[in-house]
């Protein structure tokens, strides 16, 4: 492997054709490429099983690959483990804290683990633990602690020895929108002023589009798609236009009607949706079902998603978008929601 | 061991006293459950010394070596446990992702656990020696008490090391507790061997390296210095070691991979 050929030497990460194979023959990675850039946040995207969490644990160096390389800091990770593990900081699936120990305990174990000598130790831990608003609950057992302090706790530990390259195993599942927004802060901050490279795997859309320069998309163990949010984006590129209509039983003809502006899509069971073709305007939509007296109940136009670009890589929906909070507002579907109700109406 | 994996090893010490000290219901189980045995027993069976070639004229003085074991099975149980919960929770993988060895963490595991375990030692010998149990070695003794205690909890702490590195379960260690008492009530923890008369139970007890545990301790505070007794004792302590810590390395490869 060419590492200066990508330009991802030093911090960055590299992976050509990696497969692990687990027993039973489950081929959890599929041969998948990597080109992480120095300083960038890439995100890799994929349902629950899709291989993300196997690929974080063989690039940390706690899984050996089965076939295929991949050169982490510009080590190889399968006979440089200890060099790799030198320039990488992880916070893995699971933030696995000890409930007994404090945040500062922590900090000191780490720090020390790392060969920071006491002072050093102390004082990183203290600068670490206010960077993550935990100065306050630093000597309180982090078994009181709530989701989101742990979660942030986690990341403070990955940093302790100054890491260039940062792996994040879906680090704000199961958290609320508070900790899960000031976490991606620190994750901007990160790389954006400290320059640190950020590989993050996240089942969450919101969370790939709002944080990564640049995406993966994995699926079965292999990468389905990458490239920016809004490359991808762009790969879909016409909007989505869905209807449900106010008397069911319209429901067949309202499709139909629809159906002349575009590929049919996936709807709520209410409704029906279509992709837009080119030169094709809401207008003209409203206009068709005017015409044909059909009363519409609502009327949605969703701009292209990254779900978006998994349905047409992968012809189903991402499981996680499902998973969700409800409460949070789905920035990964900027529907442009229209009150448009009597369009179409009875004269 | 050179300069950082002694250090290493000495910041999960460290971790160990910090989460033994931060449980308090353990320490009194730790502490409490033994005495209160040997008060138990030591009240009770005191009769048990009109026996003819019965070693002590006094019961304490016999029962005390009794503690000295259920404090290295509490100890090895505490690290045992502590093990498979960063198993299971995943703070093996932290620590694998640290420039930490293998030896340095099983060497930091099983030392926290002997810290507890000389700890409880010195309690009990304190207390045995507070309620007027004998001490035949004298003060020479003590160390060499304490020293035994040492390498019967590192025995016992690299079983329950072992169990928990094979299951990676924290309750499986837990489950080994009714076993090693199994081991303990079937040994000349109540009687010396000798006196015992059923043929099957003192075949059990000569076979039981507990019971050679035992009679080491009970040396130093009955007959004084025994060779043979101290040889077998200390033999029997570091045979259980070798195996646990032996096993406990070789579970631990494969529990803690990495390139």
């Amino acid at each position: 492997m060419s590492g200066d050929s990508h330009g991802t030497t030093g911090g960055g990460i590299e992976a050509e054709r990696l497969v692990r194979v687990f027993s039973g023959g489950l081929r959890a990675v599929d041969g998948i490429d990597l080109a992480v850039a120095p300083g960038e946040i890439y995100g890799f995207l994929g349902p629950n099983g899709a291989g993300k969490s196997t690929t974080v644990l063989m690039l940390t160096t706690l899984l050996p690959p089965t076939a295929g390389s991949a050169r982490v800091g510009g080590f190889d990770i399968a006979r440089e483990g200890p060099k790799v593990r030198e320039v990488i900081g992880a916070a893995l699936q699971e933030a696995a804290l000890d409930p007994l120990l404090s945040g500062r305990d922590h900090m000191r174990l780490q720090g020390g683990l790392h060969g920071l000598g006491r002072r050093e130790r102390e004082r990183r831990g203290d600068e670490l633990l206010a960077r993550v608003g935990l100065a306050e609950a630093a000597d309180r057992k982090v078994g009181a602690y709530s989701g989101g302090m742990k979660r942030r706790l986690d990341l403070a530990l990955a940093l302790v020895h100054r890491p260039r390259i940062l792996f994040l195993d879906e680090p704000t599942t199961g958290l609320d929108i508070q900790s899960r927004t000031a976490l991606w802060e620190e994750v901007v901050r990160l790389a954006r002023e400290d320059g640190v490279t950020v590989f993050l795997t996240t089942q969450y859309l919101e969370e790939a589009d709002q944080l990564a320069d640049r995406l993966g998309i994995i699926d079965h163990g292999r990468m389905v798609a990458e490239g920016t949010p809004a490359e991808l984006k762009a790969e879909i590129g016409r909007s989505a236009i869905e209807a449900v209509p106010a008397h069911p039983s319209d429901l067949p003809r309202l499709a139909a009607v629809l159906e002349r502006f575009g590929e049919p899509t996936a709807a709520s069971p209410k409704g029906a949706a279509v992709r837009f073709g080119d030169g094709d305007d809401l207008a003209a939509v409203v206009r068709a079902l005017d015409a044909e007296g059909i009363r519409v109940a609502t009327l949605t136009v969703h701009e292209p998603t990254l779900d978006d670009v998994f349905l047409a890589k992968t012809g189903r929906k991402l499981e996680g978008a499902g998973d969700e909070p409800a409460a949070e507002p789905s920035a990964e579907a900027p529907a442009a929601e229209l009150a448009v109700e009597g369009a179409g109406g009875r004269r | 061991m050179s300069a950082a994996p002694l250090a290493h090893s000495g910041l999960l010490v460290r971790r160990s006293i910090l989460r033994v000290a931060r449980q308090p219901a353990n320490i009194a189980f730790a502490f409490a459950f033994p005495l209160l045995l040997l008060a138990v027993n030591a009240g009770g069976l005191d009769a048990a010394t009109a026996l003819p070639g019965f070693p002590s004229g006094s019961y304490l003085t016999f029962a005390l070596a009794v503690p000295f074991i259920q404090g290295g099975l509490f100890a090895a149980l505490t690290s045992g446990q502590g093990l498979g919960q960063d198993i299971e929770s995943g703070f093996l993988k932290r620590l694998a992702l640290t420039p930490l060895t293998r030896s340095s963490l099983l060497a930091g595991q099983l030392a926290g656990s002997l810290a507890l375990g000389t700890f409880q030692a010195a309690v009990f010998l304190a207390v045995g020696l507070s309620a007027s149990a004998g001490f035949a070695a004298g003060i020479a003794g003590v160390p060499v008490l304490l020293a035994l205690s040492i390498v019967i909890t590192l025995g016992f702490s690299s079983v329950g090391a072992l169990v928990a590195l094979r299951t990676g379960s924290g309750e499986a260690v837990q489950g080994m507790f009714p076993l090693f008492f199994v081991f303990l009530f079937l040994s000349s923890m109540a009687m010396p061997r000798d006196l015992i008369q059923h043929d099957w139970f003192r075949t059990i007890a000569t076979y039981n390296p507990v019971s050679y545990l035992l009679e080491a301790i009970r040396s130093l505070l009955i007959s004084g210095w025994d060779a043979e007794a101290l040889a077998l004792g200390f033999g029997c302590a570091a045979g259980i070691a070798v195996l646990g810590v032996t096993g406990a390395a070789l579970s631990l490869r494969t529990r803690m991979v990495r390139t």
